[in-house]
């Protein structure tokens, strides 16, 4: 029973493998040198200090809910699709009805504002 | 009476989960509760800004109409027998008797939100909706004949039970109330899927009957990692009926949600916490009997002992119920721990005793309020209610009588039940605890009961607020009458019970006996 895992052991080596082979091979390549620019955090120019307790708009949050949620519907629908002959009329059943409860959750959402930014 | 007609509407009699067109007639109560829940939710967000306020069509009658279409899609499956060995979901009597509790508490929770939410200003259409579908969430856990559909209902009950803590947000108990709930549940859910996940691991399917047939037949690799799994799943279902020391979050949740919230966490969740848990220990695990026995044991009788010396000290009437309900926890693990057919059914009526006089006696703390709609919880609050309240104070003695088991209420007949199937199955030690417990109980029950009657009140018009609207009060009032009916005639719901339990074991009524036996007992290594 164990040896049905081999293939994924292997896996875990190789990718073990290519993070320290990434790691060591920037080390080598790299042309170093640090300047006060290279070493603060992100690049970016933007400040990271500040307050912790920051307060932001809900409405982000709105947004990042109905992206997980049209997210989780791709990541259900894209296998449906590629079989939808195997599955027949039952999965395509089934899918509608999952599609339809979305609907109703979306058709709320709507109704309730949460899709206008002002 | 029904039965001609649900079978000239194509609803057979004997299921076969092998056709998927069968699935929809043992999923048909679930399907009509989500439809109906889906139904409510648009209703309620298309009414919102198009029309005033008052004209609205009251949600709360909608919720209690799907309500009513549930019981009455549920009834079409009584007795409807199922000889299919796949299949996530049990077709028995005992799913349908469990989801007519569950969908009780849940209309009787919405009969206390009648003007109660008006008067916490949190009236809005979700509400009914979370309540909806937490009771879907109850029936799917309580029903399911797989671990998959079981955590699956587990997860859709807690969430919208987490929100409905939280409901009134801008209360920082409720919200307090709501956080704690909402870390401590997905704990246990972690270490229930753990849990669940170790029994997969060592038994090699997640069907329940054959876990019961593995664990019977010795067929699966018992050791250690079996035993964790099972002890792992026993936390997870002491963390959701609340039983100790595994009830922290009891106290403060249950006294920070609305109190219609209260009363359906205190009633449906654990009932169906509850179902699922006989289902998988008594069956499941039926053939390892001794082995949970041990375990269980202690911690019905913690639950029992802890909960009631802690409500000895608590000032309030609200979390005096909350250590109350979790020190019926303890009485129904008693029923459990029997694991036999009239364990069960001692279980199963218990239940709906418990679910009738728990909702009643929230109900009159919902009515002793403030004209601002804050409750009166405090002990002294209740000063001389009695004078001012009769029968308001009369029904809440009879609730508070009937949860520590006078006779001529049907908590004692209950008791009676819980105590007889203990003592046929050897568990006289654990009887004569249940009622040295229940002795203690009767000293804080009964002083709210002394303070009522025998205490002055502050002022001559002190009670003047306490009201409950029509509704509520005819649902409070049925239900004080079903306590004593339920002493006199309790021998006929109880026949039902047996029934009901029986199926547990023999899914096929009439059928050659079932290879599983109640009280079957093998020994593990």
């Amino acid at each position: 029973m164990l040896r049905s895992y081999l293939p994924a052991l292997i896996m875990l080596a190789i990718s073990v493998a290519n993070a320290i082979f990434m790691v060591v091979l920037s080390t080598v390549l790299s042309p170093g040198g640090r300047t006060k620019v290279k070493s603060a955090p992100y690049e970016s120019g933007m400040d990271p200090l500040g307050g912790t307790r920051e307060r932001f708009s809900v409405k982000f949050y709105m947004v990042a809910i109905l992206f997980i949620v049209f997210d989780v519907e791709t990541v259900f629908l894209l296998p449906w699709a590629v079989s939808l002959r195997p599955l027949g009329w039952e999965g395509f059943a089934s899918a509608m009805i999952f599609i339809f409860i979305l609907t109703v959750g979306l058709v709320y959402e709507w109704k309730k504002g949460a899709l206008e930014w002002d | 009476m029904f039965a001609d007609l649900f079978r000239s509407l194509g609803r057979p009699d004997v299921l076969d989960l092998a056709r998927q067109s069968h699935y929809f007639w043992a999923l048909l109560p679930e399907i009509v509760l989500a439809l109906g829940a889906m139904g409510v939710l648009m209703v309620d967000v298309f009414q919102k800004g198009s029309r005033s306020e008052a004209s609205r069509p009251n949600v709360a009658w909608l919720t209690l109409a799907t309500l009513l279409l549930a019981a009455v899609a549920n009834l079409a499956l009584v007795d409807v027998a199922d000889r299919s060995d796949v299949g996530m979901v049990a077709t028995d009597n005992f799913r349908m008797i469990t989801n007519f509790i569950y969908l009780g508490s849940a209309a009787l929770a919405i009969f206390l939100s009648m003007g109660y939410l008006d008067r916490r200003g949190i009236n809005r259409g979700e509400f009914h909706v979370l309540v909806l579908f937490a009771t879907l969430g109850m029936m799917l856990m309580g029903g399911a004949r797989d671990l998959m559909l079981l955590f699956v209902g587990l997860e859709v009950m807690s969430v919208a039970i987490y929100v409905l803590v939280g409901f009134d947000r801008l209360d920082p108990r409720s919200s307090e109330g709501s956080l704690k709930y909402f870390l401590l549940g997905a704990f246990s859910s972690a270490f229930f899927l753990y849990g669940l996940a170790l029994v997969w691991g060592t038994v090699g399917t997640t069907n329940l009957r054959g876990i019961s047939q593995a664990v019977i037949g010795g067929a699966a690799p018992f050791g250690g990692i079996f035993l964790a799994g099972m002890a792992l799943t026993m936390v997870g279902f002491a963390f959701k009926v609340a039983a100790m020391p595994f009830h922290m979050w009891t106290p403060d949740a249950y006294d920070g949600a609305p109190t219609p919230v209260t009363a359906l966490m205190s009633t449906g969740v654990k009932a169906a916490a509850f179902a699922a848990f006989i289902r998988m220990f008594v069956i499941g695990f039926g053939g390892a009997t001794d082995v949970w026995r041990t375990p269980v044991f202690w911690l019905a009788v913690i639950t029992m002992f802890g909960a009631n010396l802690i409500a000895l000290t608590e000032g309030s009437v609200k979390r005096m119920l909350a250590y109350s309900s979790i020190a019926h926890a303890g009485y129904l693990l008693v029923a459990l721990l029997s694991a036999t057919r009239e364990g069960v059914a001692a279980f199963l009526f218990y239940l709906v005793v418990y679910t009738i006089m728990t909702v009643g006696a929230f109900g009159i703390v919902i009515a002793n309020s403030r004209e601002s709609g804050e409750e009166r919880v405090a002990l002294e609050d209740w000063a001389g209610f009695a004078a001012q309240k009769p029968l308001m104070a009369g029904l809440f003695s009879i609730f508070l009588l009937s949860l520590a088991g006078f006779p001529l209420t049907a908590g004692f007949l209950g008791k009676l039940y819980i105590l007889r199937a203990a003592v046929e199955a050897g568990l006289a030690p654990v009887a004569v605890l249940l009622v040295l417990a229940s002795l203690i109980s009767y000293f804080y029950y009964l002083r709210v009961i002394v303070v009522m009657y025998m205490r002055p009140a502050r002022s001559t018009d002190d009670h003047r607020h306490a009201w409950l609207p029509g509704p509520t009060r005819w649902a409070v009032t049925a239900a004080g009458v079903a306590v004593i009916l339920l002493f006199f005639l309790g021998s006929k719901p109880m026949g039902w019970a047996l029934r009901g339990a029986g199926s547990l074991w023999n899914p096929v009524p009439g059928a050659a006996a079932a290879e599983v036996q109640p009280g079957t007992q093998t020994s593990l290594r």
